[in-house]
């Protein structure tokens, strides 16, 4: 197996039940892993609600260590709807021009350094930086400003070894808290203050709404693209070949990044909560139980995608879920498709091919089953053109 | 060669002109308003999907099942539903109207 790998594990149960059990913190989940039932689920809001007890989503749940309820995360329809309206112009920025040169030079610096260097390990010389870096544009804050989330690590709920890391989740709302008070006395062009000056249904946003937004921004898009990154710095390391289509077939460069977003499912499932007695794929699921819905699995499904354990960097039918479904389908994938498309040009323009001299495997658990979601660290080495 | 004319959400009408490819990536090209192509055209977000008008739906092709299994899941889809990154470009299609569906609300 080459070390780019990830390996499907849903396989067996999703093709002999569809769904599997797992316990986290005796608030039991059921793991949907069909195609068309994570679809399915993620389009019915009303049965499988985002609004319930902030974190009850998350697996594994956040309920112990934040109160926060995130936003537009964890509202359902039709509240989600103005929230959604309020913030998703801000997110699609990432297609003018002027922000892509921003994200540009900012991914220019960090290449010249890796290059400059030789050999980096990619997860904390790489992909943390560029993902902090990368936020103060989405944010439309200073530059500064990511020396010090680059220092919160690779996840903010997470440290290795601790998937639920309760000082680290109030260091976040610490920082959240400052913010808002700094940003109030001395407002500027940043989300923080458009927010803070923004109106929802003819009323203000109240300060926890703001921080709800926030909290987002920096949770929901971090593990998420350090993994995007490193997980594309490890398959192109393995396929010299790819690098040089990328190259040669610009063309491509969307279908591949859908590709391989497929292929590595970066967030690995989310959950919901059942508001009444049901079935999901003839399974019952009971009222106030949680479900989750697996991304990962889903983009494995053999009977909707040809040969899923590959990468097909021109796979021209490509369903995937990777940035989920329906209502609250991500709100920063305009952001990290940009990211990943002057990311993958300039890589490809700078280097001929790369070597992994060694690694750490970073498994998610799922009580009882693993799944790799990318690295805790990899040495790469680069060989320019 | 193919012209076709697109009518956005706010009413206005554009007519553009295009050799090969998607409709999609046609229409991303010449900037017309609601198609956002977000997946790059391989049938994963939705955001180009449009109603074929004056009763030519066939003269675009059938849905593909993929394409169909995304448009069961839309609140806006009926029979004149296609997801335009699934439409080539190509004399067949010369003259189509096309009308820019409503955004996929939940
Ligand atoms: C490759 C990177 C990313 C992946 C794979 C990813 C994945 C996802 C998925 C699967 C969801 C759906 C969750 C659900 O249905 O409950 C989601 C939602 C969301 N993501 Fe991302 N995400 C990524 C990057 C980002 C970034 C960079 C940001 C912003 C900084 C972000 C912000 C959000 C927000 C705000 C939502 C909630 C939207 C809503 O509830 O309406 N994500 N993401
Ligand atoms: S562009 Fe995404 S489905 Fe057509």
């Amino acid at each position: 197996m080459k070390k780019s790998t990830i390996p499907d594990p849903f396989e067996k149960a999703r093709v002999e039940s569809g769904h599997r059990e797992m316990n986290d913190q005796n608030d039991p989940v059921s793991m949907i892993l069909r195609h068309k039932d994570v679809r399915k689920s993620a389009h019915n809001w009303k049965t499988f609600q985002s609004g319930a007890t902030p974190g009850r989503i998350v697996v594994p749940s956040e309920v112990n260590i934040r109160s926060l309820r995130q936003i537009p995360f964890e509202v359902d329809p039709p509240e989600h709807q103005s929230y959604r309206d309020l913030v998703e112009p801000w997110f699609k920025r990432p297609l003018e021009q002027s922000y892509q040169d921003k994200l540009a030079a900012i991914i220019q610096s960090e290449l010249d350094k890796a290059i400059r260097k030789g050999t980096i390990e990619v997860v904390h010389e790489f992909s943390l930086p560029l993902q902090s870096r990368a936020l103060t544009v989405l944010l439309n804050m200073p530059e500064d400003d990511a020396a010090l989330w680059i220092s919160w690590g690779t996840h903010v709920f997470r440290s290795e070894g601790d998937p639920l890391d309760g000082g680290k989740a109030s260091g976040l709302t610490d920082y959240l808290d400052k913010k808002v008070e700094e940003v109030k006395k001395n407002p500027g062009t940043d989300l923080f203050s458009v927010l803070l000056a923004s109106e929802i249904n003819g009323r203000k946003l109240s300060d926890d709404e703001v921080k709800g937004v926030m909290m987002l921004t920096f949770a929901g898009g971090r593990d998420t693209v350090i993994n995007f990154v490193t997980n594309t710095f490890a398959y192109l390391a393995d396929h010299p070949e790819s690098i040089e289509r990328l190259r040669n077939e610009p063309e491509i460069l969307e279908t591949a990044i859908e590709e391989l977003v497929r292929y590595f499912s970066p967030l690995t499932h989310m959950g919901r909560v059942v508001t009444q007695d049901t079935a999901v794929c003839e399974h019952a699921v009971k009222n106030d139980t949680r479900i989750s819905l697996c991304w990962a699995s889903a983009n494995r499904d053999a009977s909707v995608f040809e040969n899923p354990n590959e990468v097909i960097l021109d796979r021209k039918v490509n369903p995937h879920v990777s940035f989920g479904f329906g209502a609250h389908n991500c709100l920063g994938a305009t952001h990290a498709r940009t990211l990943m498309k002057i990311l993958l040009t300039k890589l490809v323009e700078s280097v001929k091919s790369m070597e992994i001299l060694d690694c750490k495997e970073n498994m998610e658990n799922l009580d009882g089953l693993e799944r790799k979601v990318g690295f805790h660290q990899i040495r790469i080495k680069l060989n320019p053109r | 060669m193919a012209k076709i004319t697109f009518i956005t959400r706010d009413n206005q009408t554009i007519t553009v002109e295009g050799e090969s490819g998607s409709v999609m990536a046609l229409a991303r090209q010449n900037g017309v308003k609601g198609i956002e192509g977000e997946c790059g055209g391989v049938c994963s977000c939705a955001t180009c999907h449009v109603h074929v008008q004056n009763g030519e739906f066939s003269r675009t092709g059938q849905q593909g099942t993929i394409e169909k299994d995304l448009l069961e899941l839309n609140d806006h889809a009926d029979e004149t539903s296609r997801l335009c990154c699934q439409i080539r470009i190509s004399d067949e299609i010369d003259g189509l109207v096309l009308r820019v569906a409503e955004k996929n609300s939940f």
